[in-house]
Formats: structure tokens, C-alpha cells, sequence
């Protein structure tokens, strides 16, 4: 393989609000620049995940190299980042816009700028990136290309009125998008002589290889042989390979310089070692200080996860063990519930990570799961001085030993049109919002700022904030600190036995609602048995709210014959296996389908 | 001969009109579909027997009476030609108010036919209308009283509790009416409601669980000034008039069953026919191997016998004798069910009588309940 010009690459990520038709675009660029035939094109080239595919979102960042014959004459090299969306992945998002020299910005014709859109722009900004915008889905009736090219230089300041108008699904000036990604991102600088620096921005876990390791080398070679080390986790280890990204497929190469995106192998066994953000360097030669930006991942969203079945119990372990080796987000430590018997308290970067998963623990290893209401860490100070982070309500001390305790809250940055901003408003005063500001992007629309406690969004607003607004109003956040607040452990007490699987903290003005929600959905998900079953929500001792499950007073098939004792025995055995799902909690036994409708308290009937 | 004797089943597809919460395989018949179908049947019934005893026979349906007295005549003419009926064999027809006339009856108890099942259901003309049934309070009482005039010592009422417009009232008066006329048997189910049936898609006025409650208990009360005692869940007779086919059922007892949706449980193995007319009359059935109109067809394992010799038995009110269990499986009751049955009789569902096991009238109420615990899952 001949040498590359820095000249010739271009290192570029695109970024969009969801919907707005980023991966289309990608996959427009990867076919057009001649690396794959139409035929090896499957819809989404660069979601490689099953779920990402249905989900229709970006889970992890990819990285593909193309290569373009410009209009110039010569060959450049593509190297195109995807980034995922999702607010919950915004620390690799911003590792995967370190590792580039220039973004696409894609907005949609039709909706303009949305939340999530700014927030990422900005993000691209922040990382110095040159940023042009490109207009897509211009052949939809409702396209207004010049309405949004205003709005672009109105709300962003970046220049517009040139952007390519383009439909990524249709294809139309996919060309001139691929002209602008040569003329308008800078090629990259670096000196290759220069001590190995290099950006970890995702890594991935393969059973034969060990972990892959995708990174941007800013300064310096890397090749086979050399003794690299990861400058935040100190892990060291010997390459064995270093290559390129084909779409979908690894391209060993003989190095990887100053400049280029790559990725390293080295039989290392686990992800844990190659945290995204971390510096790359030579262990033998290293540079000077690590790439800014790193941050330890931390997890801002924790739920139980148990095996439905408790003999489930080790399968749950090495399935959470070999997904972690994939996700250093994810983190989890062994819990014992009285309820739910063995499990795990797993920590997440938010509800859809957490979703994602689950989803995959139920999918790619078949198992099923009892999950417990996801909540948020909580910091407990406690009289004698010393502060827990409480990730677990059953973990909260008494309260005679509790001084005060603190709650996450997050700036909130909700688009909306205008027309809708009263319900919108009222949604986040319910959820406990403070109200910073408004201001109008334009007559119709306006950018909402909040202040929200976490442990109010984590649930449904995402869903809430949809339904209000007929789907228009967008939505984004930032963790901005911990403040002080009433919070009290909401208990439920089954037959008189607390249910410790169904504890939570919650605020204490919503405390009541609350626990008034959760015996109303219990009581439809418990079935009767031989006695009458109380249902109490309890607040400090303090009963709040109750229901009732009356006495099982019929259960009776009353004509079996020749003919009909197949069919009785199937529901009989159907019988018996529903018991056997059903977990003991004193003398009541207990559907898992209860544990997981409690999560689901606020969907309007 | 000392093989075990059989019960025999012989299903009759046809009726007047289907009624309205009817889940049986059954409807309306042209005279060459009863033919061809009672072609089928002797066809059926030969291929299958090598002369074994048989002590109990029950023809149901559907309505068997719609069927051409002649026809069914062809057809227990074939079954004795088949099979070994004993001089006591208990055989039971059911029939339904105003589908028999007085040569009909006679001719039923000239070719063997022992025991009448009328199917009433209700006493009331407005509950029998919003069942669909085709007959009034009136025509059930006629065709009662010939029925004893032909000769008929030895008859069953069929009566349906749950049903829509029923207050406890209204079916303490059925019962009684029927109790007055002193039949040798009562049977009174409570009305399920199956999907596929018409009741299934409509809006029903039913009893309350709480009144369906009341309804049994006053039922097993009532029957028992007139005479009767409970026997099963749903069945109540004069000393010694038990259904001996249907306590074959309970018993596990093997039988072999004859037409369309009839099932047969024997060796081990319990089948079923088809539930398809059309299927059933263009089986070959001359072939020795023939097999297409067979719909199940189950291997009971070991833990499937136990289970179902469990929660059938406990079906009667004489539960389940210890001594039965042991001489037929070999091992103990005690052995297989310690737990579940210390576990059920501690809570009062089940109770020891004796040398069995049975279940208590509350167990009664809730007897899938307890039921479900002798399913042995792999």
C-alpha cells in the first residue's frame, strides 16, 4: 500500500437530529464513492446491530473509509464517523467529533433545526470542526429549503446559502455533497515522526481478536510490533495488527500515521482497558501529555435486572460479562433482592442505554428478565458526615441518620412550536421543573430551558413531551449537579410485607400520586388467591394509599369428558407454570409482569 | 375372557340449529350426510375392535335424536355385531325436547338403549330463548313424560346455571321443577362462554362470580331434599344411578370413540378424530392404514397418567382412593403427592376420608386451583 498524503484524507463525521436522515446520507456516500456495489448494499450500511436496524437509531459509533475521485483529479480518502444520536450517548459522541477535522451538518427541509440538532452542532463547534450544512429531504411537498437555510444562519451563524439541496433517499446531489466534504473539511495535520498520539473514540470486542480499538491518530505511527499504551487506564500490550475500516469489514494495512483513522489490535481482553477518550500512545516512546477530553464514563441510571427464572442466575452474569467487554458504559455489581432472589444492580449512561440492554440480554442470550424501576444516584448525607451514593432505594439508611440528601438535575433544552409551549410548560412544572427561559427561533417556534430533576425525566417525559406535542417538540439535556431536596423511600407493602423490589425514591409532593398509581396496577397484576391480599403504599411507616385483591372465590372447569381432558390438562399445566413464574413474597405470590408494570405508572389510559 | 372392558363413545354431528354458546362439533343435516355419515361410522367401528367387552356406551352430540331412528339402529347393530356388549350394559342417548315422538323412544329401547339425557338447561322460557335453545318449558315436560311412558326408568336432566337473565332465583325454580319430576340423574353446568361461539362476541348480562357461587351451593342444598347426592362437580343422582360411561371418564378408565371429534384413550394413548365433517366422511376408512382423520394424538407419560388420574379423581366427591393409585401405578400416592397433598389438605382444600383423597367443598369452588398442583412439569 502506497504512502497517503494528509492532503488527500478527510476525516468527517455527520451530524442530525434523528430522523433528519443521517445514515441514508452515509450510505448514499459509501455507494457513491464506489467501495460497494448497489447489490452489497444492504438499506443501512453503516448499523451493523439488529437493533440498531429496527430502532432505526445509531448505538455505537463505525467508522468507514471511501475512497472519492474528485472532480480535481486526484483520490482522497474518505473517513466517515458515525456518531450516535441519542443524548444518552453524548460523551462518545463527543470523543467520535475529537477524532474528525470537519462535520456534515444534515437538517431536514421540512422541519428545520430541532433540539438535538443545535446540542450537537454546538458540540461540533466546541471541537473547532468546520461545519457545512447540507438541506435533505427536498423532494417532500412540505420541503421549504429556503426557510431553513435562513434559520440555519439565523440560529447556528454558520454560512447556508450555498448548502447542497439533496434527498439522501432518493439520492439526488449526493455529488455535490461529496465536492463540499473535499473543498469545505480541512485535511488533517500531524506530524508522523512525532511520539504516537492517538484518540481512542470506540473499541470493540471480537472473540478471536480481542478488542479492536478505533481510533484517530493525531501525531506519530503506530504498526505491528509496537508496545502501545493507553495513557488513562496505564494497560499496555504489543500490536498485532492495524488496518482500516472497509464497510463492515477490517482492512489490515502496514501502519497507521498522523492523520489517519484506524483501527489496532493487540490481544487485549477487555474493553474496560481501551475507555473512549483515552490517549494511545508508544509505551517506548510516549508523548507528553494525554489528548484533553477524557472523562470516566459514569452511569446516571441504575435498575435491578434479574433472571425470570432464578436458576438463570450465572447465564445472566457471563451474558452481562460479555456484554460489558462491548460497552464500557455499562456497569454492574451482584444484589440480593427478599423479592426477586439474585440479580444484579446495573448502571446505565440512561433509559435507552438501559433499554438497549435489556433488549439485548433478552435477545442475543435468550434470557428473561425481572427489571426493577430504574432510578437515578442519590447522595445521602448522613449526620455523621459521611456521604452515600445511593444507587439502590433498599440501601437507604434510616432516616434518623439521614442530614439531607441531593438529587441530580439536568438543563433541559426543549424545542417546541409555538402553539404547543402551554403544555409543554405545564408538563415540566408537574415534573418539578424550573422555569430559566424562552427564546423564539423564529414566530412559530421556541426554545424552552428548564431546569429538571433527573429522576423526573428517566421515566416517560421523553414519551409525555411526544404526546403533547403531537410529536413536534424536541428535546435535550445536560447533567448540571446535584441539588438539595425532599426525597422520601415510596414502600409497598404486599399482605403486609414490604416488597423491597418495589421500593423507590421519589419527591415527597409526588410521593402520594405515586403510590396511589402503583397499588392500582398492582392490584390488576396480582392474582386473587386463597385470602385477601392488602396492597399499601408506605412512606416512612405511614400508610398513603391501598387497594385490594379480594379472596379467590372461583376456579372451576365444570365439564370434562373423554374429549375435553387434553385440552384441560394444557390449561392446567399452563396453570402450573404460571405459578412457577411468580415470585414468593411472604405468602403472596407474585407475578413478574408486576414488577415491570410499575415501570410503566404514567401511560394515560 | 379376562381383558379389561370398554367404554364406547359415538359422536352425532347433527342438530336442529346450533345454539348460541355451543362449543361442540355439530349442525344442521341433510338425510344423505346422515347416511354417508353413519356409512363412515360402521366403517369406523369395525376396522377398530377384536371383540372386547364393553359395559357402558353414551351417544352424544349434537342432537343424536335428529338422527334417523333406522340409520342409528344400522349403528348399534354394527357395534354389537363388533363388539361384546354385556346384558347390563349401561347405554345412554342424548336427546332434546321435542326431537322425539313415542315410536322413536320405543325403538330406542328395542335396540338397546337404556338411559335418556335430556338436555333442558332451563326451566324459564326467557333464559332458553337467549340461549338459542330451540324448545320452551313446556315441550321438555311432554317429551318427559313419554319418555317414562316408553318405558324410560333411567333418565337424565341437563341444566345450565350462569346463563344470561339468571337471578339465584330463577334457577332455584328451575331446579325444583326438575326435581319434582324426579329424574334418576341431574347434571348443571355453568355456563363458559368459548371463544368461536357467538355468546363470544356479544354482550352478555351474567351472574356474578359471587352469585355463580351461591347457584352451586344452593344447588347441591335443593338436590339434596329431593333425594340426590353430588357425585361429581357437576353431577348429582339417586343412589346407584351414577353415569357409569361418564364415571369411566373420571376413573381413567380406557374407552374407544366413534365419529367425528370423538376421542379414545387407551394403552397409554389417548387420540382424537377430526373435528372436520368433511374430512371424517372422506377418510378411507376400508384402508388398515388410514390415519388422516386423526387430529391428536397424545403417548401419556408416567407423570401424565399420575397427573391425570389426580385431577380427574378429585373431580368426585368420592376423591381418590390411595389403594387404586397404588395397585395401578405401582408406587404410592404419598410417594408422588406428599407435599402437594399435605399442602392442600393444611389450607383445607383437600381432606382424607378414609382411605382416599378428596377435595373440600371449598376445594370444590377452586379446584383448577388445586388441580394445577398435580401437573408434574418437566
Amino acid at each position: 500500500m502506497s504512502k497517503i498524503e494528509q492532503s488527500k484524507i478527510r476525516n468527517f463525521c455527520i451530524v442530525a437530529h434523528i430522523d433528519h436522515g443521517k445514515s441514508t446520507l452515509a450510505d448514499r456516500i459509501i455507494e457513491q464513492t464506489g467501495l460497494l456495489t448497489s447489490r452489497e448494499m444492504q438499506a443501512q450500511v453503516l448499523d451493523n446491530m439488529d437493533l440498531e436496524r429496527e430502532r432505526g437509531i445509531t448505538i455505537k459509533s463505525q467508522a468507514v473509509r471511501t475512497v472519492y475521485k474528485a472532480k480535481d483529479g486526484g483520490e482522497y480518502i474518505f473517513n466517515l464517523i458515525d456518531t450516535p444520536g441519542h443524548v444518552d450517548f453524548n460523551y462518545e459522541v463527543s470523543r467520535s467529533l475529537a477524532a474528525c477535522d470537519g462535520a456534515i451538518l444534515v437538517v431536514d427541509a421540512a422541519q428545520g433545526i430541532e433540539a438535538q440538532t443545535l446540542a450537537n452542532v454546538y458540540l461540533a463547534l466546541d471541537h473547532n470542526l468546520d461545519v457545512f450544512p447540507v438541506i435533505n429531504k427536498i423532494d417532500l411537498p412540505s420541503a421549504d429549503p429556503q426557510r431553513v437555510k435562513d434559520e440555519i444562519e439565523d440560529i447556528i451563524g454558520i454560512e447556508a446559502q450555498d448548502a447542497p439541496l439533496i434527498s439522501a433517499k432518493n439520492g439526488i446531489g449526493i455529488e455535490e455533497v461529496l465536492e463540499a466534504i473535499v473543498n469545505k473539511i480541512p485535511a488533517p495535520d500531524g506530524n508522523e515522526d512525532a511520539p504516537l498520539q492517538a484518540l481512542i473514540f470506540d473499541s470493540l470486542y471480537d472473540s478471536y481478536k480481542g478488542v479492536i480499538v478505533f481510533c484517530r491518530v493525531m501525531e506519530g505511527t503506530v504498526k505491528k510490533g509496537t508496545t502501545i499504551q493507553m495513557m488513562a487506564t496505564k494497560a499496555k500490550a504489543d500490536v498485532v495488527e492495524v488496518g482500516t475500516f472497509g464497510a463492515g469489514q477490517f482492512i489490515p494495512c502496514e501502519e497507521l500515521s498522523a492523520g489517519m483513522v484506524g483501527y489496532i489490535t493487540a490481544s487485549i481482553k477487555n474493553v474496560k482497558d481501551t475507555a473512549v477518550g483515552d490517549t494511545v500512545t508508544d509505551f517506548n516512546r510516549p508523548c507528553k501529555e494525554p489528548l484533553p477530553g477524557y472523562k470516566k464514563v459514569r452511569s446516571m441510571v441504575y435498575c435491578g435486572v434479574y433472571p425470570a427464572d432464578g436458576a438463570k442466575y450465572p447465564d445472566l452474569r457471563d451474558a452481562l460479562e460479555k456484554l460489558q467487554l462491548n460497552d464500557a458504559a455499562l456497569n454492574y455489581e451482584p444484589e440480593t433482592s427478599i423479592a426477586l432472589g439474585f440479580g444484579f444492580r446495573c448502571g446505565f449512561l440512561g433509559l435507552l442505554h438501559l433499554e438497549i440492554i435489556q433488549e439485548r440480554l433478552e435477545r442475543e442470550y435468550n434470557l428473561d428478565l425481572v427489571t426493577t424501576a430504574p432510578g437515578v444516584v442519590y447522595k445521602v448525607h448522613k449526620t455523621d458526615g459521611e456521604i452515600i451514593e445511593l444507587t439502590n432505594p433498599s440501601n437507604l439508611p434510616d432516616p434518623s441518620e439521614i442530614e439531607f440528601m441531593e438529587e441530580p438535575i439536568v438543563t433541559a433544552e426543549i424545542m417546541v412550536t409555538t402553539e404547543y409551549i402551554g403544555s409543554i410548560m405545564e408538563l415540566c412544572q408537574e415534573r418539578r421543573g424550573r422555569y430559566l427561559g424562552m427564546d423564539y427561533m423564529e414566530e412559530t417556534r421556541a426554545l424552552l430551558k428548564y431546569e429538571l430533576p433527573l429522576n423526573e425525566i428517566i421515566y416517560d417525559f421523553f414519551d409525555a413531551l411526544k404526546s403533547r406535542s403531537r410529536g413536534y417538540a424536541s428535546f435535550d439535556y445536560d447533567l448540571k449537579g446535584y441539588e438539595q431536596s425532599e426525597l422520601v423511600k415510596l414502600d409497598i407493602l404486599v399482605n403486609r410485607e414490604e416488597v423491597d423490589a418495589l421500593s423507590f425514591i421519589v419527591h415527597k409532593d409526588t410521593a402520594y400520586e405515586r403510590g396511589r398509581k402503583m397499588c392500582e396496577k398492582l392490584k390488576d397484576e396480582i392474582p386473587r388467591h386463597l385470602f385477601e391480599i392488602p396492597i399499601q403504599a408506605a412512606v416512612g411507616g405511614k400508610i398513603i394509599a391501598r387497594e385490594t385483591v379480594k379472596a379467590m372465590r372461583k376456579d372451576v372447569l365444570a365439564k370434562c369428558y373423554g374429549g375435553d381432558i387434553t385440552r384441560k390438562k394444557k390449561l392446567l399445566e399452563k396453570q402450573k407454570e404460571g405459578k412457577k413464574r411468580m415470585r414468593q413474597v411472604g405468602n403472596v405470590e407474585i407475578p413478574q409482569q408486576a414488577f415491570m408494570s410499575v415501570l410503566k405508572l404514567d401511560d394515560k389510559k | 375372557m379376562n381383558r379389561k372392558s370398554l367404554g364406547i363413545y359415538i359422536h352425532i354431528p347433527f342438530c336442529v340449529r346450533k345454539c348460541l354458546y355451543c362449543d361442540f362439533v355439530s349442525g344442521p343435516s341433510t338425510p344423505e350426510i346422515q347416511i354417508n355419515y353413519v356409512n363412515q361410522l360402521k366403517k369406523e367401528i369395525c376396522r377398530t375392535s377384536n371383540g372386547n367387552i364393553v359395559d357402558t356406551v353414551f351417544i352424544g352430540g349434537g342432537t343424536p335424536s335428529v338422527l334417523d331412528v333406522n340409520l342409528l339402529e344400522e349403528v348399534l347393530c354394527k357395534l354389537k355385531e363388533t363388539f361384546c356388549l354385556v346384558p347390563e350394559c349401561e347405554c345412554s342417548i342424548e336427546i332434546n325436547p321435542g326431537t322425539v315422538d313415542y315410536d322413536k323412544l320405543i325403538k330406542y329401547r328395542k335396540m338397546g338403549i337404556n338411559r335418556l339425557s335430556i338436555g333442558l338447561q332451563s326451566c324459564n322460557d326467557n333464559e332458553l330463548k337467549a340461549l338459542g335453545r330451540i324448545h320452551d318449558c313446556k315441550t321438555f315436560e311432554e317429551t318427559y313424560f313419554l319418555a317414562r311412558e316408553a318405558g324410560f326408568d333411567n333418565i337424565n336432566v341437563d341444566l345450565m346455571s350462569s346463563v344470561p337473565e339468571q337471578t339465584p332465583e330463577s334457577f332455584s325454580r328451575s331446579l325444583r321443577k326438575v326435581a319434582e319430576l324426579n329424574p334418576e340423574h341431574i347434571s348443571v353446568y355453568s355456563l363458559i362462554v368459548e371463544e368461536g361461539t357467538p355468546f363470544y362476541d356479544m354482550e352478555l348480562k351474567l351472574p356474578s362470580e359471587e352469585e355463580e357461587r351461591l347457584i352451586y351451593h344452593k344447588t347441591g342444598r335443593i338436590l339434596r331434599e329431593y333425594g340426590y347426592e353430588q357425585y361429581e362437580i357437576s353431577n348429582y343422582a339417586k343412589k346407584g344411578r351414577e353415569c357409569r360411561h361418564n364415571i369411566r371418564y373420571w376413573q381413567c378408565e380406557e374407552y374407544l370413540g366413534f365419529g367425528v371429534a370423538a376421542a379414545s384413550y387407551r394403552n397409554g394413548v389417548r387420540w382424537k378424530n377430526t373435528v372436520d365433517l368433511k374430512r371424517y366422511l372422506g377418510a378411507e376408512l376400508e384402508e388398515p392404514m388410514e390415519n388422516s382423520f386423526y387430529e391428536e394424538m397424545e403417548y401419556l407419560t408416567e407423570k401424565d397418567q399420575y397427573a391425570e388420574f389426580m385431577f380427574m379423581g378429585l373431580r368426585m366427591n368420592s376423591g381418590i382412593s390411595k389403594e387404586t393409585f397404588r395397585k395401578r401405578f405401582g408406587i404410592s400416592m404419598e410417594e408422588i403427592y406428599g407435599d402437594v397433598l399435605e399442602k392442600h389438605i393444611q389450607n383445607g382444600l383437600l381432606e382424607r376420608a378414609e382411605q382416599s383423597i378428596r377435595l373440600t367443598e371449598r376445594g370444590r369452588d377452586i379446584s383448577n386451583f388445586v388441580m394445577a398442583d398435580f401437573i408434574l412439569l418437566e
